[in-house]
Formats: structure tokens, C-alpha cells, sequence
């Protein structure tokens, strides 16, 4: 548990680092934005994918398990990419019309 | 040296996401934003799939890497582009659930090479076990719970309470916490199946979180769980040591908390009373 700690010290600085970088980031957005906020933050905790092309790259021709849920993650993964990446961009193109 | 392009692009997808979280926040530049991070997603995920090395073997199974990129583009674009705009709450939700399970479909699969590392008298990395369940338990509640949403807009299920629900979720989500912990620490043989077991409790735990939260506040919950699945594809960053991914998941987990705590103020409600509201609402309401 301790050798894992600093093994994967530089990653905990990043992901303290991260976590106030997310918080001064969003901190004053108008009210009118959260939907479409929410829908951006959504397309991009898509980066998952990458974690399921990785496991369907190293899956071995005779792991079926592997293979077929490795394949199921990275349709699912660009579903979440593609799909919240263009409905973002939908709700943000009628915010354009209104005004 | 073509490692030192991944590194490259890596660096650009990270950079893309924190700017494209901050444009997105500001309603002039929100647009370009969103299509800035969508960029720096396609180069990373394209860097992935060409550059990427383990020990010096390069990712195989091409062709179905791309046929699942495909079919996973061409339903999103179609779902996305199709959804009234009156549905796109309900339609963020089902793309949240999506990625949750795909993060715990990771671990799942992880988990299996461990199995055998473990069963073939390997030693067992309780750090790296750690990270797996805590990628299955995030993602898999957020999965079932964005189900749970997504069919809750839809009006196809309705608000559902009882009794002790409250008391049954916290019962539940302690057995998956001591269950865990157990695993972690003892490398038990017998991980294999009870796993699945970890894994079918955070099923119902999503479930029965989401079930009596009134279909208003919907809203908050979806960016909850958003945040949830951040944090699940943050954990896949450790697993791969993963910079992107790791900067990318905890942004949108903790841009996510605070975002769901800000739509709480605009209702003028704390993020308690959403959550436990139901359980409050549906006593008082059989009071008056």
C-alpha cells in the first residue's frame, strides 16, 4: 500500500491540484449555463474511453471476455463522447438564436 | 520518440479540458469551448489508439477498436442530433450512463487479469485493487442511477418510496464499502465471485438512490452523478497511469460537485434536501 503511495505520488499532486483547478474554473457561472455546463462537463469525463481502447488494444485473440466487453466499453465510451460532445453543442447553438 | 508525442498529445487534451471547462462557464465563448475540448478529446483518443505502448508492444485489435468507434458515432450523433430539446436533460443523462458503465466495464475486465495473476499464485497489489473496485463501485452506481433519471424525464417510471428506504441504501452501500475493503486487504481466492456480488449491490444502490428523488430535481442529480463518473474515469487514470484521463475525470468530478451544489442554490435548496428530500416530502405530505 505504502510502495503504491510513492509510486503514484506525482499523480495525487495532480489530482489535489486538479480538484481546485475544477472548482476556480466553474466558480461564477450564470445561472442560464448550468444545463449546458453540466452537458460539456459530461462529454469530457468521456476521456474514459481512452481506458476502454487501451483494454480492447491489450485484449488477447482468445480472452472472449476481454474482447467482447472491451468492445461493448468503447461504443458505450464514444456514445458518451460524440453524443455529449453534439448535444452540448445543440443546446448551446438555440442559446445563439435567442438572443 | 513517438511515446513523446502521446506525452504531446496528452498534454494538449488536458489543456483543452480545463480551457473548454472555463469558456463553456461564460456564455459568449461557451460554443468554441465545447468544440475546443471536443478537439483535444479526438486528438487524445486518436494518440491512444496509434502511439500507444505497454512494454514496448504496441495496442492490436484495430478493427474492432474501430468498428465499436463507429457504431458508437454514428448512434450518438444520431441520438444527439434527433433528441427534441426539450428531452436533452433526459438524453445528458442516458450519454452520463454510458460512460459510468464503461468505466466499470474496465474494471471489470481488469479485475479478471488480477483473478488469474492471483488464482496462478501471483501477488496481489492491494493498491491496484483498490483502484478497481473503487472504478466499478463509482461507475456502476452511476450507471444505474442515470438509468434510473433518464426514465424518470421520460415519465416511463414514476417517483417510488418506502418505508426505511433511506436506512436499506445506507445498509447497502456499508456491505459494499466492508465487502470491498475485505477483498482489498485479504486477496481472497474467493474475490472471483464475490465481486460480482460487489458489483450487483452497487447496481441496486444506484438504483434504489435514485428512485425516490422527485422527477424535478432531476436536474441536480444528473450533474451528481456526472461528477460520480468523472471521479470512476479518474480512477481508470491511475489504473493506466493515465495522465488525461486522470486530469480529466477528478476536473469534471470536482467542477461537477460544485456545479451541482450551485444548481442547488439557484433552486434555493441544500444538496441535502434534495437527497433525502423525498423521504421528508412524502412524510410531511401524508401529514397535511
Amino acid at each position: 500500500m505504502f510502495s503504491w503511495l510513492s509510486l503514484h505520488q506525482e499523480m495525487i499532486y495532480i489530482v489535489i491540484l486538479s480538484v481546485f483547478l475544477g472548482i476556480e474554473v466553474i466558480g461564477r457561472v450564470p445561472s442560464v449555463l448550468h444545463t449546458p455546463l453540466m452537458s460539456g462537463a459530461n462529454a469530457i469525463h468521456g476521456v474514459v474511453i481512452i481506458g476502454a481502447i487501451i483494454v480492447m488494444g491489450k485484449a488477447e485473440s482468445n480472452n472472449l471476455l476481454a474482447l467482447t466487453l472491451g468492445f461493448l466499453a468503447v461504443i458505450l465510451g464514444t456514445l458518451n463522447v460524440v453524443g455529449g460532445f453534439v448535444v452540448t453543442d445543440r443546446m448551446l447553438e438555440m442559446f445563439k438564436k435567442k438572443k | 520518440m513517438e511515446l513523446n508525442i502521446l506525452i504531446i498529445c496528452y498534454l494538449i487534451g488536458s489543456v483543452t479540458f480545463i480551457i473548454g471547462l472555463k469558456m463553456l462557464s461564460h456564455p459568449e465563448s461557451a460554443r468554441r469551448g465545447n468544440l475546443i475540448a471536443a478537439a483535444g478529446m479526438a486528438i487524445s483518443i486518436l494518440g491512444t489508439i496509434f502511439l500507444y505502448e505497454e512494454g514496448g508492444v504496441k495496442l492490436g485489435n484495430y478493427i474492432w477498436i474501430f468498428a465499436a468507434l463507429i457504431i458508437g458515432t454514428v448512434l450518438g450523433t444520431i441520438a444527439a442530433k434527433k433528441v427534441k430539446m426539450t428531452a436533452m436533460p433526459e438524453m445528458v443523462s442516458l450519454f452520463n450512463g454510458m460512460g459510468g458503465a464503461c468505466a466499470a466495464l474496465i474494471s471489470i475486465v481488469e479485475f479478471d487479469h488480477l483473478n488469474h495473476q492471483i488464482q496462478s499464485g501471483g501477488a496481489t497489489d492491494s493498491g491496484t485493487l483498490l483502484i478497481i473496485f473503487a472504478g466499478l463501485i463509482i461507475g456502476t452506481i452511476s450507471f444505474a442511477g442515470s438509468m434510473i433519471a433518464w426514465a424518470k424525464l421520460n415519465g416511463r417510471i414514476k417517483d417510488f418510496a418506502f418505508n426505511g428506504q433511506h436506512i436499506m441504501n445506507l445498509v447497502i452501500f456499508a456491505v459494499i464499502i466492508c465487502l470491498s475493503a475485505y477483498l482489498i486487504i485479504s486477496g481472497d481466492p474467493a474475490a472471483g465471485t464475490l465481486f460480482y456480488v460487489v458489483f450487483v449491490l452497487s447496481i441496486i444502490y444506484g438504483l434504489f438512490f435514485v428512485l425516490p428523488i422527485g422527477g424535478a430535481d432531476m436536474p441536480v442529480v444528473i450533474s451528481l452523478l456526472n461528477s460520480f463518473t468523472g471521479v470512476a474515469a479518474a480512477f481508470g487514470g491511475f489504473l493506466y497511469d493515465n495522465p488525461v484521463m486522470l486530469t480529466g475525470g477528478i476536473l469534471v468530478g470536482s467542477a461537477g460537485t460544485i456545479l451541482t451544489i450551485l444548481m442547488c442554490k439557484a433552486m434555493n435548496r441544500p444538496l441535502s434536501n434534495v437527497l433525502i428530500g423525498s423521504f421528508g416530502g412524502a412524510s410531511s405530505g401524508a401529514a397535511s
